[in-house]
């Protein structure tokens, strides 16, 4: 599915990446709900293999900056976008684009851990098997297996593959959801604040996981943590009140930042 | 000022907290308490409810029985000695009854006599004879005990819920009931099961009147019900719940869905006699018809509910199976319906509990003819389980009454299996959690 997986990036380097080819492009995105305004013109690039962080106050439109990038928002009522997506410089919002099929391209792990009430393999199992990603049972217990060691996961769980998966751990079901939204072969991986129910240790290995299909995917990650974008992203954009006040590579955002809100937040006095 | 609006510190301060838990926790055991007596109270009134049915149906299972001596008579039966169906069919086995009554009874004379004695067996065992001799056609020209069916008057009267000869209201006079003393110390009266009464269609006479034509015409009433009410309705639901945006349109149609399951149910039997028998001219008192016309009353309940359960399952199992890229069938079928299905099948229960009692409409489309054959199909004519117990009801004979009472049990039974059955499917579902 994802072909730019082949060629694996393994360069850290911050000034490397920001030069790479744009993965998703924003261009004047406003969107509403209802008669509410939630973004404002946001331009934002989002370059292919590398982890984006979206930081900000509560309610500043991280989560629906990130629900465009999936067309999330499309099942929501009275949801209005405008503005240009573009995702490899196709844009996200044609009426020949097929939602089903680009939301198998940008796959989504979100706040909540929410897997599915079935067994942990019919977690996994499900994308691959809709997509017809298997031919056969011996196909799809390989996908299985390779997300949830991706994941980090299938060394706790071998021995019990079909239980239910609410009975996992609240950090097991997250990576769960990761191994679920990787088995499909997304390109693009979005994460709404995927460690926020997680203890330290969970917590930090899902960043080592994220800093892993970094190699294989993009990634854009919404968090609240500033000692997590720092250590998993290697570029991040500032959202405040719908605008997007300041982006870029990771290091300069946290030392050097350009805006003053960006610099009262990263300091703790917005928020 | 501040210093005496500060709470009281030590004892005193003990004592306000625990004053107040003291009454929290009376408050709550009174609570738990109101919550046990209105369930004591509802089991009470079930309890009733049933021990009376309960007690005056169940004298049902048993039915006084009269073993005859039968000569089967070939010049009586099969004069041609062809043994043709139909010369046996129509032979006159009333004879036959009247010859074994005289072989048992040598020293009654006089027609009045022979008469009375003849009223002690049920007119209906004619029949009984007639399927005998049908089954085994090789019993012609043989001779047979057989026990045949009482009258019912008879069988009141040994079952004690009447009174008979002098005390008596004439039904059993004290002739008839000293030649039952007789039969009972010679051996040849006896209760035993009632198998007449679970394996034949509705009579003229209790003694033969059944349960099982109005059983079967229910099973398949409700059957065609559920095959129209629990498809349409889940669709229906499963439509305006993922799939129909919400405009003015969506709302007008929820309005008329609730306005539906409050219409009284006599209005749909108005309904199936116009539309289905009068324009469609589908047959009267079928099957086929009282499914339809229920299903329409049941669509609503089913609706309803499915949208309920379906508005229950969480919006992030949705977003769950999108964000892997399913389309909303998928959705649906693999993620919602599931979930929603113990909802879904309350639901539906509980609307074909409804239609199962259902008299009203059903009296609209001629469910409530006289029908004595058992229906084979949905087309057939037939009658329902509550349709029969009020026709019974409202038999003048005390012995219907009792029939009624016993097929109170049966509806009864009938519900509580399809509720068990619920809560079987259900238990399914809610395993996958
Ligand atoms: N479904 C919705 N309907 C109406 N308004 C919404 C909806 N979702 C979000 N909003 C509004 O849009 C704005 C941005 O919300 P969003 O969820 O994107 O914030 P966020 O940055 O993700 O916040 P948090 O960090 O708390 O998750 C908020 O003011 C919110 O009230
Ligand atoms: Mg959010």
């Amino acid at each position: 599915m994802s072909l730019n997986a082949l060629n694996m990036r393994t360069d850290t380097d911050p000034m490397a990446t920001a030069n790479i080819a744009a993965k998703i492009r924003a261009v004047g995105v406003d969107v509403h709900y209802h008669d509410k305004q939630a973004l404002f013109q946001v331009d934002l690039t989002i370059p292919a293999n590398t982890v984006t962080a979206l930081i900000g106050p509560s309610g500043c439109g991280k989560s629906t900056f990130l629900r465009c990038l999936n067309r999330m928002n499309d099942i929501i009522d009275g949801c209005r976008i405008s503005g240009a997506l573009t995702l490899d410089g196709r844009d996200l919002y044609a009426p020949d684009i097929d939602v089903v099929a680009l939301r198998a391209r940008v796959g989504m792990v979100f706040q909540k851990p929410n897997p599915f009430p079935k067994s942990i393999y019919e977690n996994v199992a499900f994308g691959p098997h809709i997509h017809g990603l298997a031919d056969d049972r011996a196909a799809l217990d390989h996908i299985v297996e390779t997300s949830l060691r991706r994941a980090g996961l299938f060394d706790e769980v071998s021995d019990r593959l079909h239980d239910t998966a609410t009975s996992l751990s609240g950090g097991q079901q997250q990576r769960l959801c990761i191994a679920r939204a990787i088995a499909v072969e997304p390109e693009v991986i979005l994460m709404d604040e995927p460690c926020s129910a997680l203890d330290p240790i969970a917590t930090a290995k899902v960043e080592e996981l994220i800093d892993e299909l970094r190699q294989r995917y993009t990634i854009v990650i919404v968090t609240h943590s500033m000692q997590q974008a720092a250590r998993v992203s290697q570029r991040t954009a500032f959202f405040h009140l719908g605008e997007v006040v300041e982006d870029g590579e990771t290091a300069q955002i946290f030392t050097d930042p350009r805006d003053e809100r960006t610099q009262a937040y990263i300091t703790g006095r917005i928020g | 000022m501040t210093d005496s609006s500060k709470p009281d510190t030590g004892i005193g301060h003990d004592k306000f907290t625990s004053q107040r838990l003291r009454r929290r926790h009376r408050a709550e055991r009174r609570f738990r308490l109101y919550g046990v007596m209105a369930v004591a109270l509802s089991l009470c009134c079930l309890t009733a409810l049933f021990s009376s049915v309960f007690s005056k149906a169940y004298t049902i299972f048993g039915q006084t029985e009269i073993a005859l001596d039968i000569q089967f008579d070939q010049a009586v039966i099969d004069p041609s000695g062809k043994r043709q169906r139909k010369a046996l069919i129509g032979a006159d086995y009333g004879a036959l009854i009247k010859a074994g009554l005289g072989a048992s009874f040598p020293q009654v004379s006089g027609r009045r006599d022979k008469r009375a004695l003849r009223q002690l067996v049920s007119s209906g065992a004619v029949y009984e004879l007639q399927e005998l001799v049908l089954q085994d056609p090789n019993l012609v020209d043989r001779h047979k005990r057989v026990w045949l069916a009482a009258a019912d008057d008879v069988d009141m009267y040994r079952k004690g819920l009447i009174a008979g000869g002098a005390q008596g209201n004439g039904r059993i006079s004290a002739k008839q009931a000293a030649w039952l003393d007789d039969l009972a110390r010679r051996g040849q009266l006896e209760r035993h099961f009632n198998w007449r009464f679970f394996t034949s269609g509705d009579s003229r006479e209790p003694e033969q009147a059944g349960i099982l034509g109005a059983a079967v015409g229910s099973l398949l009433t409700l059957l065609i019900c559920l095959a129209l009410a629990f498809p349409l309705g889940v669709m229906s639901a499963v439509y305006l719940e993922e799939f129909a945006p919400r405009n003015r349109w969506t709302d007008l149609i929820e309005v008329n869905i609730n306005n539906l399951a409050a219409v009284p149910s006599i209005v749909f039997g108005l309904l199936g006699l116009s539309v289905l028998l009068g324009t469609l001219a589908l047959p009267r008192s079928a099957p086929l018809v009282g499914g339809i016309v229920l299903a329409l009353m049941t669509l609503p309940t089913v609706i309803i509910a499915a949208r309920a359960a379906l508005q229950a399952v969480p919006p992030s199992i949705r977003e769950a199976a999108l964000g892997v890229g399913a389309s909303t069938q998928q959705v649906v079928w693999h993620h919602v319906l599931p979930l929603a299905m113990p909802g879904i099948l309350t639901g539906t229960i509980i609307g074909m509990a409804r239609a199962l009692g259902e008299t009203a409409p059903l009296l609209m489309i001629g469910m409530v003819a006289f029908i004595v054959d058992i229906p084979t199909g949905p087309t057939d004519p037939a009658t329902v389980l509550p349709v029969q117990i009020f026709l019974w009801a409202d038999a003048p004979e005390r012995a219907f009454a009792e029939r009624a009472a016993a097929a109170i049990i049966v509806l009864l039974a009938f519900l509580i299996t399809m509720n068990l059955g619920a809560v079987l499917l259900r238990r399914r579902f809610e395993q996958r959690w």
